[in-house]
C-alpha cells in the first residue's frame, strides 16, 4: 500500500476517562443500547458520519489523516462550504487503516465522497461497480485538464469516476549542500549513477533505501524497469500481460542488483519516515522516494534546500522520458446518499481554487489542474511542476497500476526477499510469475 | 427378585423423570433462555463463522458483490498454498518454531520461577508482581515496548553495546530475517513466563507438603526431589500448561503485527490470514484455507484439552446427576 | 527423643547451615531477572519523560538534562487517547456484564440440572474460547456488514463498524473459559442451599439470582478481573471491525501513532504508558483475584 502521506492521529479534544467499576452486571439491554445512542449522536470534537444527512450536507471519508495535510483538507472544504453554501461532515481515518479496510468500507455504509488515488486501484472499484460515474461533473473540468490526466480519470469502461486534487513526482532527492562539500555531481546515466551511489557509500553518507514498510521498493522497482524495457512495457507487466520470468524482467533485477551493495545498512529496519531523516541530517546522501519525503524536514534551512533530480537514464531509448507521479484525488460511492451535493463537491474539488486552497497549506504537491496558479510555489514545487509537466508517460507507482492483491501480497514479499537474497533472481520471478497466473487469471 | 429389581429401577426412573417434570412451564422457560441466548450467540459468531470459513476454503472470491460471485474451485486454494505461496512454509515453521522456544524456553522457566518463588523467600509477593507484569499489557503494547528496546539507532540494546548504523556492525535486531524471529520470541517468552509461573504456583501450593518432606528427607538432591515427586505432581496443571503454550504458539499474531505487519522472517499462519482478507487483498477464498489449516492445527490442543477436562469431568457430574434426595 | 529424630533434626541444621550459599544465590539471581524483566518497561517509562529536544541532542542512552510530562500531553492530544479511553469502557465494561451473565447462567444449568446436554455444551462453549481468531474472519465480518441494526443502536445502520458488534464478538469468544470455571466453582457449593428454595417454591430464575449468583462473587470478581483485562487488551477484532477511527477502543488505536511523521519514539513511549495503565492498576489493586482467576480455570476447582 502506498503511502504518500504519512498517517497520523486527529488533533480534536481529549475526552475525559471515566473507569467506573464493574457494577453493571446486571445492567439491562435498553441502558446499554442508550448509551450507543448517546454516543453516536454525542460528536468528538473532528468527526461524526450520518447515514442520512439533512439537506445540503454532504459527507466525505478521508484519510489525509496527519497534520498538514488534515489542515490543508480541511481549508479546502471550508472553502467549498463558502462558496457553495452545502455544508460538510467530514469523516478521517488515519492513513493506513482507510486503505486496507477500502473493500469493507464501500461495501458497508460508505460516505458520499472519499479519497483515493488514480490507477488501476482506481478502475477495479469502478468495475466492481463500487462508484458512481460522474461524467456530467466532467463537462466543466474537461477543458481545465491535460489529456493525460483526463485519461488517469476514466474507469476502463471509458467513463469518468474520478477527480483529481493534486500529483506529487517520485525523483531522486538530495541536499545540494552535501552535494558541494563532497563534491558530488548530479548523474544523468546509470554508470554515473552507479558511480555517485559508490563514492557516496565510501564517504560514509550512502545513498538511502528502506523497505520496511513494503511499498517503497516497488518505486525503485518502477524507475528501472520503465528506464531499461520502456513504459508500455511496464504498463502490460502491471496489467498481468507480460511475463516475470523473462528475460526484460530479469535485467531489472540485474541493474538493481549493482545497486544494492551501495544502499544503507538495515534497509528492512528501516521505515521511510527514518530514511528522510537520514536525509535531512546528511548521513544519507540521496533517496530515490516521493517528494512528501520533505514532510520528514523539519529543519526549515533543509527543507528550503531540499531538490531532485530525475532518475537517470539507462536505455538511451527511452532516456528520461517517464516519471511517475502518482495522482490523489476523489471519487464518489455508488451508495452516495447526497447525490446532488456529492456531485457540487465533486466539482469545486477538480477546479484551480480547490488545489490552491490545499497547496497553500501543505506545498509538497503539485496541482494536477493546468489553471492552478503557480505564484506560490516555492522551489521545490516549480521543478516538480517542470517534471511532471515535461513527462511523456506518467505511471501511478506500482501498488495503484496493478491489482492490490498481487501488489501487497506478491510483490511486497518478493521485493523484500530480493534484497534478502539478490542473487536468486530466477527462481524468484519463477514464483512471481506462478502467483501472477494464479491471481490474474481468476 | 428380577421383579423386585425391576421395580426398582422402575422407581429410580419415575424418580428421576419425577425430578426433571418437577420443573414448572416459567422454570423450563427460564433454562431456555439461560441457555438459549449465549447458545445463540456463540453458535452464531463462532461456530458457524467457523463452517462457513471451512466452505468458503473451497472457493475463490473477493469479497466484494453478493455471494452470488463466489466461485466454487475445489481444493485449488490448498494446491496453491502449499505450492507457489511463498510466506506459507516459511511460516508454518516459524510458528512450529514459536511453539519451540514457548515449550522448551519459557514454559520452564515460567515453572523455574514458580518453584524458586514458592520457597517462600523474603520479598515473594514483589517478585511474584514483577514477573507477572507483563501478562497483563495487551500484546500490542509489548510489541511496541520492545521494539523501544530493539530500534538499531535509538534502542536500548543497540545504544547500550555501542552497534548502531553509526558505529558501524549494526545489528538489525527486527528488520534482519535471520535474528528478527527470535528477537520477537524473547519478548513473547517473557510474558508467557510470566503466565506459567502463576499456574504453576498454584499447582505448587496444592501439593501435599508431607510429599515433600518425604522426598527431602530421602537425602536426594533439590533436582532429584523435583523430577520423582514434584513434577508428576503436578500433572494436572501440566496438561493444562501444554495446551496453553500450544494455543498461545498457533494464536501468535499481534506482536509482529506492530513490528512490521508479519513480513521478512517474522511470517505465521495467522499473518497470512489476515493478509488475505483484510487489506485491500481481499482473497478471500485464499484466506479462508489458510484459515482453515490453522483450524485443523488448532484442533489437536483444543481436543486434548476438552478430554482432558472431562475425563473428571464426567465423573462429577454423573456423581451429581446420581445422586438421591 | 529418639535417634531417629535427633538425626534428622542435625540433619535439618546441617541443611541449613549449607543451605545459606544457595540462598543467597537464589536471591541474585532472582533480583537479576527482576531487573531485566522490568528493564523493557522501566524504558518506555524513562523515554517517555523525556522531551523529544534533549534525546534529539544527547541520544536515548543518556542521562536526562530534563523530564516533563509533555510527551504524555502531546500523546494525549495527538492520538486522541481520551476518547479512545471511553470507547473502550463503553466496550469493556458491558462485555463484561454480559460475559458473566451468559457464562453463569449456562453454569448455573449444566452444574444444577441434570440435562443430556449438558456436557456436550460445556465442550460448545469451550472449544469456542480456544479457536484462533483468524479462523472466523471472514465470515463473521461479511455477516457484520449484512446484519442491519437500527440507528440509535448503531450509527452505521450496520453490525459492522459499531460498539454493539465488538461487545458481541468479545462476549462470544470469552463466554466459554467463564462457563468452564463457574461451572466448576458452582459444583462446589452444595446443593441443599437451592434445594431448600426449591421446595419453597423459588423458580429457577429467583434460586440463580437469589442463591447461587451472590454465593459465586469471588469467582465473578476474579473472572471480572481477567476479562477486563482481556477483552481492554483485544487487539484483532477492533481494527478488524471497526472502521472508523473515532470508535476504537484504545489498543487498536495504538497504530494511529505508528508513523506518526516524527518516528518520535518518545510520544510513542508516552502512549504505551498510558495504554498499559489501566490494566496495570487493575492488576495492582486486584492482583489477588486476577490470581485466582487464572488458577480457578487452570484447575479444576
Amino acid at each position: 500500500m502506498s503511502e504518500p502521506r504519512p498517517p497520523s492521529p486527529d488533533p480534536a479534544g481529549a475526552g475525559n476517562n471515566a473507569l467506573t467499576r464493574r457494577g453493571l452486571l446486571y445492567s439491562g439491554a435498553a441502558g446499554v443500547a442508550a448509551v450507543y445512542g448517546l454516543k453516536s449522536t454525542s460528536g468528538s470534537a473532528a468527526v461524526r458520519r450520518l447515514t442520512r444527512s439533512a439537506a445540503g450536507t454532504v459527507t466525505v471519508g478521508s484519510n489525509y489523516s496527519d497534520a498538514i495535510p488534515k489542515k490543508a483538507f480541511a481549508a479546502t472544504l471550508k472553502k467549498f462550504t463558502q462558496t457553495s453554501g452545502v455544508s460538510v461532515k467530514l469523516n478521517s481515518v488515519d492513513h493506513n487503516t482507510f486503505q486496507e479496510q477500502i473493500n469493507s468500507y464501500l461495501q458497508g455504509q460508505p460516505q458520499d465522497v472519499f479519497t483515493w488515488f488514480a490507477g488501476y486501484r482506481m478502475q477495479f472499484f469502478a468495475q466492481r461497480n463500487l462508484l458512481t460515474p460522474i461524467d456530467d461533473v466532467w463537462e466543466k473540468l474537461k477543458p481545465q485538464f491535460s489529456p493525460a490526466l483526463q485519461a488517469a480519470s476514466k474507469g476502463l469502461d471509458g467513463k469518468y469516476y474520478f477527480v483529481p486534487l493534486y500529483n506529487y513526482p517520485w525523483a531522486v532527492f538530495y541536499r545540494p549542500s552535501l552535494f558541494k562539500e563532497k563534491g558530488y555531481t548530479v548523474p544523468k546515466t546509470w554508470d554515473q549513477f552507479i558511480a555517485l551511489a559508490k563514492k557516496m557509500k565510501a564517504d560514509g553518507n550512502p545513498m538511502v533505501f528502506t523497505d520496511k514498510d513494503g511499498w517503497p521498493a516497488m518505486g525503485t522497482f518502477d524507475y528501472i524497469n520503465m528506464r531499461t524495457n520502456g513504459y508500455d512495457f511496464h504498463v502490460r507487466l502491471m496489467a498481468g500481460k507480460e511475463a516475470w520470468d523473462g528475460a526484460k524482467v530479469k535485467a531489472v533485477f540485474d541493474h538493481w542488483r549493482e545497486l544494492l551493495p551501495h544502499y544503507n545498512d538495515g534497509i528492512l529496519g528501516k521505515t521511510w519516515q527514518e530514511g528522510g531523516t537520514d536525509l535531512q541530517n546528511k548521513k544519507g546522501g540521496m533517496y530515490v522516494l516521493g517528494s512528501f519525503v520533505g514532510i520528514q524536514f523539519t529543519d526549515k534551512a533543509a527543507h528550503d534546500e531540499l531538490t531532485f533530480f530525475a532518475f537517470p537514464q539507462i536505455n538511451p531509448k527511452w532516456g528520461q522520458d517517464s516519471v511517475e507521479a502518482p495522482i490523489d484525488g476523489f471519487l464518489m460511492s455508488k451508495k452516495a446518499k447526497n447525490v446532488d451535493e456529492a456531485k457540487k463537491l465533486m466539482g469545486f474539488l477538480g477546479t484551480a481554487t480547490a488545489a490552491e486552497t490545499y497547496l497553500a497549506t501543505d506545498p509538497n504537491d503539485v496541482a494536477t489542474n493546468k489553471r492552478a496558479s503557480t505564484k506560490k510555489y516555492n522551489a521545490l514545487q516549480k521543478k516538480a511542476q517542470k517534471l511532471i509537466g515535461g513527462a511523456k508517460h506518467i505511471s501511478q507507482f506500482m501498488d495503484r497500476d496493478t491489482r492490490p492483491d498481487f501488489a501487497s501480497t506478491v510483490m511486497i514479499p518478493a521485493l523484500q526477499q530480493f534484497i534478502n537474497k539478490p542473487d536468486d533472481v530466477a527462481s524468484l520471478v519463477k514464483n512471481i510469475e506462478k502467483q501472477k497466473k494464479a491471481i490474474f487469471g481468476q | 427378585m428380577a421383579i423386585d429389581i425391576a421395580a426398582d429401577r422402575q422407581t429410580d426412573g419415575v424418580r428421576r423423570r419425577r425430578r426433571a417434570v418437577r420443573l414448572s412451564v416459567r422454570d423450563r422457560i427460564a433454562v431456555a433462555v439461560m441457555v438459549g441466548v449465549p447458545l445463540v450467540v456463540v453458535g452464531g459468531l463462532i461456530w458457524f463463522p467457523t463452517f462457513a470459513s471451512v466452505a468458503l476454503s473451497f472457493t475463490s472470491w473477493d469479497g466484494i458483490g453478493g455471494l452470488g460471485t463466489i466461485k466454487w474451485v475445489g481444493t485449488e486454494n490448498y494446491q496453491q498454498i502449499a505450492e507457489i505461496y511463498p510466506p506459507f512454509w516459511p511460516a508454518f515453521r516459524h510458528n512450529l518454531i514459536w511453539l519451540g522456544f514457548l515449550a522448551l524456553i519459557a514454559t520452564p522457566f515460567g515453572l523455574l520461577l514458580a518453584y524458586q518463588l514458592d520457597k517462600r523467600i523474603r520479598g515473594t509477593r514483589v517478585y511474584q508482581s514483577i514477573f507477572f507484569l507483563p501478562v497483563v499489557l495487551s500484546l500490542a503494547i509489548i510489541g511496541f515496548i520492545w521494539q523501544l528496546v530493539y530500534s538499531p539507532d535509538q534502542g536500548l540494546i543497540n545504544n547500550v553495546i555501542g552497534r548502531t548504523s553509526q558505529s558501524g556492525h549494526l545489528i538489525d535486531w527486527l528488520g534482519d530475517s535471520s535474528i528478527n524471529l527470535w528477537a520477537v520470541l524473547v519478548a513473547a517468552g517473557w510474558r508467557h513466563a510470566g503466565y506459567i509461573m502463576i499456574l504453576y504456583l498454584a499447582g505448587l501450593k496444592s501439593i501435599d507438603p508431607s510429599l515433600r518432606e518425604a522426598a527431602a528427607i530421602d537425602g536426594a538432591g533439590e533436582w532429584h526431589a523435583f523430577r520423582t515427586v514434584i513434577f508428576p505432581a503436578l500433572r494436572p496443571i501440566n496438561i493444562v500448561v501444554v495446551v496453553i503454550t500450544v494455543i498461545e504458539a498457533l494464536r501468535a499474531f499481534d506482536i509482529v503485527y506492530i513490528v512490521n505487519r508479519g513480513r521478512n522472517g517474522l511470517e505465521l499462519l495467522s499473518i497470512l490470514v489476515t493478509d488475505n482478507i483484510i487489506g485491500e487483498a481481499s482473497r478471500i477464498g485464499y484466506g479462508s484455507a489458510l484459515g482453515a489449516i490453522l483450524l485443523v492445527i488448532s484442533i489437536v490442543p483444543i481436543v486434548v484439552f476438552v478430554w482432558n477436562s472431562f475425563e473428571e469431568k464426567n465423573v462429577r457430574v454423573f456423581r451429581f446427576t446420581g445422586r438421591r434426595t | 527423643m529418639t535417634s531417629a529424630t535427633v538425626a534428622a533434626s542435625r540433619r535439618r541444621a546441617v541443611r541449613r547451615r549449607r543451605v545459606h550459599l544457595p540462598r543467597v544465590g537464589l536471591h541474585v539471581f532472582l533480583i537479576a531477572t527482576a531487573v531485566v524483566w522490568l528493564a523493557p518497561i522501566l524504558w518506555a517509562v524513562f523515554t517517555s519523560l523525556r522531551p523529544y529536544a534533549d534525546t534529539n541532542e544527547h541520544g536515548y542512552v543518556s542521562f536526562p538534562h530534563s523530564l516533563s510530562f509533555t510527551n504524555y500531553k502531546n500523546a494525549w492530544i495527538q492520538g486522541d487517547i481520551g476518547t479512545h479511553f471511553v470507547n473502550s469502557i463503553i466496550i469493556t465494561l458491558p462485555a463484561i456484564a454480559l460475559v458473566l451473565l451468559f457464562a453463569a447462567s449456562v453454569a448455573f444449568v449444566v452444574s444444577r440440572l441434570s440435562f443430556w446436554f449438558n456436557v456436550p455444551m460445556l465442550i460448545f462453549f469451550m472449544a469456542a474460547n480456544l479457536l484462533p481468531q483468524q479462523v472466523i474472519l471472514t465470515p463473521l465480518y461479511r455477516m457484520y456488514l449484512e446484519i442491519p441494526l437500527p440507528t440509535w443502536m448503531s450509527d452505521s445502520g450496520l453490525m459492522y463498524d459499531s460498539y454493539i458488534g465488538l461487545i458481541a464478538i468479545n462476549v462470544a469468544f470469552q463466554t466459554g473459559f467463564c462457563t468452564f470455571v463457574l461451572s466448576n466453582y458452582m459444583k462446589t457449593i452444595p446443593s441443599t442451599l437451592n434445594e431448600a428454595a426449591r421446595v419453597d417454591g423459588a423458580g429457577i430464575v429467583r434460586q440463580f439470582f437469589g442463591i447461587i449468583l451472590p454465593l459465586c462473587k469471588p469467582a465473578l470478581a476474579a473472572l471480572a478481573t481477567l476479562e477486563f483485562t482481556w477483552i481492554y487488551n483485544d487487539f484483532l477484532w477492533a481494527i478488524v471491525l471497526m472502521s472508523t477511527g473515532d470508535k476504537r477502543p484504545i489498543t487498536s488505536s495504538i497504530t494511529n501513532l505508528q508513523g506518526v511523521y516524527f518516528t518520535d519514539t518518545n510520544l510513542i513511549s508516552a502512549a504505551a504508558v498510558m495504554i498499559a495503565l489501566p490494566t496495570i492498576v487493575v492488576f495492582a489493586l486486584l492482583q489477588k483475584q486476577f490470581v485466582s482467576g487464572l488458577t480457578l480455570g487452570a484447575s479444576k476447582g
